[in-house]
């Protein structure tokens, strides 16, 4: 399926790419595997969105699909149909921290 | 006809100047990393179109850049820190233990001896080896293994390994500082290491002579002579005769003796320069007067430098990898101010002029001299 995945504008000037991107990820469609899929199609990402060792996400990354904040949930648990359908992006965003 | 090539970060992204060997005229490049915290860039001195940049910013990480035509273009190497086997927590400014974690690069030093190699000094305090021209790192452990590493605690800047001294006349020998932990020396590539602290003293520990906990905040040689090192502590101005067996106080008439960075001129190995700042309360210089102080007998007498300098209202600070020294037969000296001015002084240090003015924050200014 192709995954649409919405990038902030420092990732997408680091990856050289646009505001959106899409991967192909085969079903069961999970946080983690579009990660996966996002990091093997822009290897310049690794470590940036999550840590490279046991994959957490960065502290003020934050993942956002279909209007809601799906950056606690369990990364391995499917992501809504919309964002499988290809009807709405994965938003990987900075959180408003300063000032 | 030579050149040189001033490499600057800043808070908010690179920038690059360039001019000949009158150092009047400025081509500048940039913001290269736009909006990224540039803390380090430096050059091959085997290679100098080999360039290492370290990006980096706290909501994505560590970028690690390299370029290969002397910052033209660039190109994201291995970004991938991890610590090898070695003590799982260190010391917090609580007093608590913290688990070791990654947070950025401070210092890259190209190797003088092997164009692939290059040193990395990260924080959490560790320092990392690449022999592939960044493409993969290995944490040369021992340093926190030997004993110490679970007492090391933070600086205010955080627990950061920032200066990496190498010896021309061996390639096994490096000598490194951390904040606010002290400096260390391997004579055998990193697979033992020594503290080197012997003469420090520091008042705010309890114990003034400890072996650790003295705030280091940079070391400097000539490459004439390396076994004789120059330090600017949190507080003090030190030197050492026998590359850090002991340390002796060359303070002597400087106004205040806290400040950062600290250079060796690069053809007059007792001509060195530091930039006094106020105290560690007051981190801008004294009287709101921005001096470079040199001294030409390696730290018996000191003279203030500001012709060309900001000589009112200026409170800036000058950081610790924010000074530099050319090759050219007339020494050139640069250092960026946490104002955002660079300034060079293409003599010596007796006249000053501004490359720039308006900069981001400067973390670090490091030159290049080319052929």
């Amino acid at each position: 399926m192709k995954i649409r995945i919405e990038l902030p504008f420092h990732l997408r000037n680091l990856a050289q790419t646009g505001r959106e991107v899409e991967v192909e990820v085969a079903a069961p469609v999970s946080l983690e595997r579009v990660l996966d899929a996002l990091e093997e199609r822009y290897p310049v990402l690794r470590g940036n969105i999550r840590n490279h060792h046991d994959k957490k996400r960065r502290e003020l990354v934050r993942f956002f699909a279909c209007e809601e904040d799906i950056s606690n949930d369990d990364p391995s648990l499917k992501l809504p149909a919309a964002v499988q359908a290809g009807k709405e992006p994965l938003i990987i965003l900075g959180a408003i921290a300063g000032g | 006809m030579p050149s040189v090539r001033v490499l600057v970060g800043t808070r908010k992204g690179a920038f690059i100047f360039h001019s000949d060997e009158e150092r009047k005229r400025w081509d500048i490049q940039g913001p290269l990393f736009g909006g990224w915290e540039i803390y380090h860039m430096k050059g091959s001195p085997l290679n100098p179109n080999r360039i290492y940049a370290s990006q980096s910013g706290g909501w994505f990480g560590q970028v690690v850049q390299r370029s290969d035509d002397g910052g033209e273009t660039w190109e994201a190497v291995s970004n991938e820190f991890l610590y090898d086997e070695g003590p799982k927590e260190h010391k917090y400014y609580d007093g608590s233990s913290k688990p070791w974690k990654f947070v950025r690069v401070w210092h890259f030093e190209p190797s003088i001896h092997d164009p692939e190699t290059v040193y990395a000094g990260v924080e959490d305090a560790a320092i990392f080896v690449s022999r592939d021209g960044g493409k993969s790192w290995k944490e040369l452990a021992a340093l926190r293994n030997f004993g110490t590493g679970q007492e090391w605690a933070p600086g205010a800047g955080g627990l950061c390994l920032h200066t990496i001294l190498q010896d021309p006349r061996n390639p096994d020998r490096l000598f490194v500082a951390i904040s606010s932990v002290g400096a260390f020396r391997t004579d055998d590539g990193g697979r033992t290491w020594k503290t080197i602290t012997k003469g420090l003293h520091s008042d705010y520990l309890p114990d003034p002579d400890a072996e650790g906990g003295h705030c280091v905040h940079n070391m400097a040689l000539h490459p004439s002579r390396p076994d004789v090192l120059f330090m600017q502590k949190h507080w003090d101005v030190m030197r050492t005769d026998n590359a850090g067996d002991l340390w002796y106080e060359i303070s002597n008439n400087l106004p205040t003796d806290f400040g950062f960075p600290i250079a060796v001129h690069a053809h007059e190995p007792d001509t060195i320069y530091v930039v006094p700042i106020t105290s560690d309360a007051l981190h801008y210089p004294p009287e709101g007067k921005l001096r470079v102080y040199r001294s030409r007998n390696g730290g018996q007498h000191w003279e203030a430098l500001g012709n060309g300098l900001p000589q009112e209202n200026c409170y800036v600070n000058v950081l610790r990898d924010a000074m530099a020294v050319d090759q050219l037969e007339s020494c050139g000296i640069y250092f960026g101010t946490t104002g955002g001015h660079v300034f060079v002084s293409p003599d010596g240090g007796d006249t000053w002029q501004a490359i720039a003015e308006n900069l981001p924050s400067v973390l670090s200014v490091e030159v290049q001299t080319l052929p």
